[in-house]
């Protein structure tokens, strides 16, 4: 099988990015199936506009359209009144008790094989805001710079600075009951 | 002197190491004298710490990265059904925001304008031998990643890793073992590089693979050298007559460190 020249530059500058892409949609969408659908629909957006792409990171520019196809997803759903799931009021922190999904570790076994800080913080961290969500998922799990994510999300970079503070504190806040009852009898 | 209001909003860049000398130092003058600082500051590192630690981070699984390869290759080389199909799905998800995408290409622009004027004046610098093998060290660990071949021996055991590379390779490479530093030993396998066969052992730091590839044939020491390329970053040494090149889409700070701990190994 032959490549063109472009399928050849997009496999190698945007594949080599589809896990970054994939955690950032995870995060977001808080759904496996629907954060693969996101970051399907994003990378054939990249494709499409990769022609005005001359970088070379295609990590941050990938991530860029990801972002993107999820709001509009997220609109559209909103907009079609589907938007139970993804009601933020909903998100008291464990997700299962929103959707009504059990989630497929969620056996008792699995909890108690589970070690509890990894389950806490991903509560935690599921349980906030989009806007102080994804801004943590780039700086703290995809190590982005606060430059890149200021083009991603497209504030200046005093913001994303304020907006990772906020975030870690009410992260911070969600954590400290849990942890005092592991700390009780 | 730094006011606390200044200092105190500065402290997420302090934790991030997004400030520069003078500012990080001036906040910690400010921090040994202001109590609410400190604890802000213990609060912004135990996050940030405990995020990086445990916060999972997925991996997309090996089905979508298919797919999403099909897609593309039906995009570039499109076959009327397909290309139909392909028109339609796009276009129902298709309220883009396209003047956030055209901000984007200006932006992207003007960074990739200036990241190539770099990136020029680095590889002019570079005799195109060392061009070539930087290439080819990228494209093989992207090779990697991408057909899931990351490793022939899979295995945490630097005693089965090691044994497995006899009667393949003219040479032994030395494997040791990072865990405890945080760099798992997930494997190894052979590869081809520069137009011989090369040993790959395969570790993993938070999620990040990092290919080292070994090979003999080095004529004398040298120190190790940093170079980035498409988003990864390479660091390449010689030691005992051995070329070593580490490749990760890891932190250059984090693939530094890997790197002095090989090397401080007996």
């Amino acid at each position: 099988m032959t490549l063109t020249p472009k399928e050849r530059r997009f496999r190698e500058l945007v594949l080599p990015h589809i896990d970054s892409a994939f955690n950032l949609a995870r995060w977001l969408a808080r759904d496996d199936h629907d954060a693969q659908d996101i970051v399907q629909e994003a990378c054939l957006r990249a494709f499409r506009f990769f022609d005005g792409f001359h970088g070379n990171d295609g990590r941050p520019w990938l991530m860029g359209i990801v972002r993107n196809t999820f709001y509009s997803w997220h609109r559209q759903h909103q907009a079609q009144g589907r938007n139970t799931v993804f009601d933020e009021d909903l998100h008291g922190g464990d997700a299962s008790a929103a959707t009504g999904v059990p989630r497929a570790d969620d056996n008792p076994e699995a909890i108690l094989m589970r070690r509890d800080g990894r389950r806490a913080i991903d509560r935690a961290l599921e349980s906030l805001a989009v806007e102080f969500r994804e801004v943590l998922v780039m700086r703290e799990l995809e190590d982005l710079s606060y430059k890149e994510i200021a083009l991603i999300v497209g504030i200046p970079i005093g913001t994303v600075m304020s907006r990772l503070a906020r975030a870690r504190k009410q992260l911070a806040a969600t954590l400290a009951p849990g942890d005092r009852k592991h700390d009780g009898p | 002197m730094m006011d606390h209001e200044e200092a105190f909003e500065l402290l997420p860049a302090y934790v991030d190491q997004e400030l520069g000398v003078a500012d990080a130092l001036a906040v910690e003058r400010h921090l040994r004298l202001c109590v609410p600082c400190a604890a802000q500051l213990a609060e912004q590192e135990a996050m940030h710490a405990r995020l990086r630690a445990e916060g999972t981070r997925y991996r997309a699984p090996a089905a979508l990265v298919q797919r999403i390869a099909l897609d593309a290759r039906a995009r570039a080389q499109p076959r009327a059904g397909m290309f139909a199909r392909l028109q339609d799905r796009a276009g129902s998800g298709l309220d883009v925001p396209m003047r956030s995408l055209h901000g984007w290409g200006a932006a992207a622009l003007a960074v990739s304008v200036l990241a190539l004027l770099w990136s020029a004046g680095l590889y002019l610098a570079l005799p195109s031998g060392a061009q070539r093998l930087t290439a080819e060290l990228v494209a093989s660990h992207v090779r990697s990643l991408q057909v899931a071949h990351l490793s022939d021996v899979a295995s945490s055991d630097k005693h089965t890793v090691k044994p497995w590379f006899n009667g393949k390779l003219d040479f032994s490479p030395s494997v040791v073992d990072l865990a405890a530093q945080g760099f798992a030993l997930e494997g190894g396998r052979l590869d081809y590089l520069d137009g011989r066969p090369v040993a790959v052992i395969v570790y993993r730091h938070r999620q990040h693979p990092i290919n080292l590839y070994i090979w003999p044939g080095a004529v004398s020491d040298t120190p190790p050298r940093d170079q980035d390329r498409q988003g990864f970053h390479l660091v390449g040494w010689s030691s005992g007559a051995m070329n070593y090149w580490a490749v990760s889409d890891l932190a250059t700070n984090e693939l530094e460190a890997f790197v002095a701990l090989l090397r401080a190994q007996p």
